[in-house]
């Protein structure tokens, strides 16, 4: 069964020491995302939700407790080249080009072979930025940026694409388009999407499941299943269905 | 505008907003045109005026060529001895840009150290701050004795004045990374030296070349200052001898040469380094 699962956790548990001492991060973490799916992580700020992103993409030890990424520890995950990782404000290169910012997975790793490499014209393409390529990020507005790192993060062609609150920079209207285009991208690559948000509305309409955490300790507070039907649009956000659903988000939030 | 239109439509709706309205264009490129050439011109007036200033001065007051020369007696000796001026500008040139590029190098590659191994830096950052705290002037004769009176201890001078801002800027500019695009690097499994030559290198450009202007006027001063010792060529001498014989015309054309240059090095670093940071334009705007 386990090979059916993208990632799994068992009792996972992350502290970290600082001179003010010991904060637990996480705490008896239980999950398991299945091959394919689309989940979003919401949770109040420090709950840990960003620090469970980073242990599945080997960016963080945990202090016991196990994951697994595609089958294996995450470290193995991450030399295969299976994780690809979003972060919250692009980090593109600013000294190359969007060309070149897409290539870099392809040419970095230690000359390892890429056998899902994906042609960077085509995800260009599919993120809506061909004609760009020439440009540099300072002349690139916020949300072309997040479409950049969302084509450097697929090139590669990771079964597993890690995303940090990659639209929390954005303004609504963007963050709206890009939430629809993330979602048609899901759905051509089939990609396994793991997505951390502190936007109730982000989570619920992204999501298969929504993974509330509560924080201090960061804990699952409850599994939340989104019945809403595919393919999602935006005008599903003012369904009874939505409205109800995003009321119940917000008031397990607020006992988060 | 939507700042997220499709890109041909995008630039399309720009090229129509800029097409509308030529007349207001034309007017915007010339007051750009106007501010351009205010600012070439402003700094050269000032100077004409206050080479005037200077030449009415001495001709009013009557001051004494050897206490301040009138500016046309220094234009005259430019002109008549210029051949001679450039005879000792080669060595101090040959010398600057020498000890330029040995100080650089040196700096560039104990920084690599000090980034590779925290510890190299704590053991070793205290001697060059000790070693920078030398005066230029205290530094030169010790060369001198060390390294003989030919060109060697100018360069070793040259090349000790530029190494402590580059050491300084270059460690900075190779440690100061983001630390997401660190995390990048470690997802996509990138090895050290891939994470060396990726990021830390291209992020040290700008510190970089703050640094290499700094040191290429500072270096044709180590290079003059060398020469203030036992010297009998070179920009620094010229300086010394014209003193020692009250030839303020000749210290004078001597310096307007020593500080040409010095400004036409720090001018070639910078458009070097305007070709090279064509993407930093986004942080300097």
């Amino acid at each position: 069964m386990q090979a059916a699962d993208a990632v799994r956790c068992e009792r996972l548990t992350v502290r970290f020491t600082t001179e003010r001492g010991t904060v637990t991060a996480l705490e008896n973490i239980d999950l398991a995302i299945p091959r394919g799916s689309f989940l979003t992580l919401l949770g109040p700020s420090g709950c840990g939700k960003s620090t469970l992103l980073r242990v599945m993409a080997d960016l963080i030890e945990p202090s016991s407790g196990k994951m697994s990424v595609m089958g294996d520890v995450p470290a193995v995950a991450r030399l295969n080249r299976e994780i690809g990782f979003v972060f919250q404000d692009a980090a593109l290169l600013p000294w190359r080009n969007v060309l070149s910012n897409v290539t870099l997975p392809l040419e970095v790793g230690g000359g390892k072979a890429l056998p899902g490499a994906r042609a960077p014209q085509d995800l260009l393409a599919l993120v809506g930025l061909s004609g760009w390529e020439q440009a540099y990020p300072h002349e690139l507005s916020g949300g072309m940026r997040q479409r950049v790192a969302i084509a450097r993060a697929l090139v590669s062609g990771p079964r597993l694409l890690l995303m940090d609150e990659p639209f929390g920079a954005l303004d609504e209207i963007t963050r709206d388009r890009l939430n629809e285009e993330l979602l048609q991208v899901w759905a051509s690559t089939g990609t396994t999407i793991v997505f951390v948000t502190h936007s109730i509305y982000e989570a619920a309409f992204l999501g298969q499941k929504v993974l509330l955490l509560a924080a201090r300790p960061g804990r699952v507070r409850e599994l939340v299943p989104v019945t809403l039907g595919t393919p999602r649009q935006l005008a599903m956000r003012e369904t009874p269905e939505f409205v109800a659903l995003a009321g119940h988000l917000r008031r397990v939030l607020e006992t988060c | 505008m939507s700042s997220q239109a499709e890109p041909a439509a995008q630039s399309a709706a720009i090229g129509a907003a800029f097409a509308d309205d030529a007349e207001a264009q034309a007017r915007f490129l010339a007051h750009k045109r106007y501010l351009a050439w205010r600012r070439r011109l402003l700094p050269v007036g000032a100077v004409l005026l206050f080479l005037l200033l200077w030449w009415q001065a001495v001709e009013r007051f009557d001051i004494k060529p050897f206490i301040a020369p009138s500016p046309v007696a220094v234009a005259q000796v430019l002109y008549e001895r210029f051949d001679m001026l450039m005879s000792n500008l080669l060595p101090t040139a040959i010398e600057a840009v020498c000890g330029f590029l040995l100080g650089n190098f040196a700096a560039i590659c104990l920084a690599t150290a000090f980034v590779w191994r925290k510890t190299m830096e704590e053991a070793l950052f205290p001697i060059a701050v000790m070693v920078n705290t030398i005066p230029v002037v205290a530094k030169a004769p010790i060369l001198v004795l060390l390294l003989g009176n030919g060109m060697e201890p100018k360069i070793a001078i040259a090349a000790i004045i530029c190494f402590f801002p580059t050491l300084v800027n270059m460690t900075r500019g190779l440690r100061d990374v983001r630390s997401e695009q660190l995390e990048l690097m470690r997802v996509l499994s990138a090895t050290p030296s891939e994470v060396f030559f990726r990021i830390r290198v291209p992020n040290a450009l700008p510190y970089l070349f703050s640094a290499l202007k700094i040191a290429a006027s500072t270096a044709v001063i180590g290079a003059i200052v060398g020469e203030w010792i036992g010297s009998t060529r070179g920009i620094g001498a010229l300086i010394i001898q014209s003193t020692y014989n009250f030839d303020s015309p000749l210290l004078y054309a001597t310096i307007v040469v020593g500080s040409t240059f010095s400004a036409l090095f720090f001018g070639v670093i910078s458009v070097i380094e305007r070709r090279t940071l064509r993407w930093n334009v986004g942080h300097n705007a």
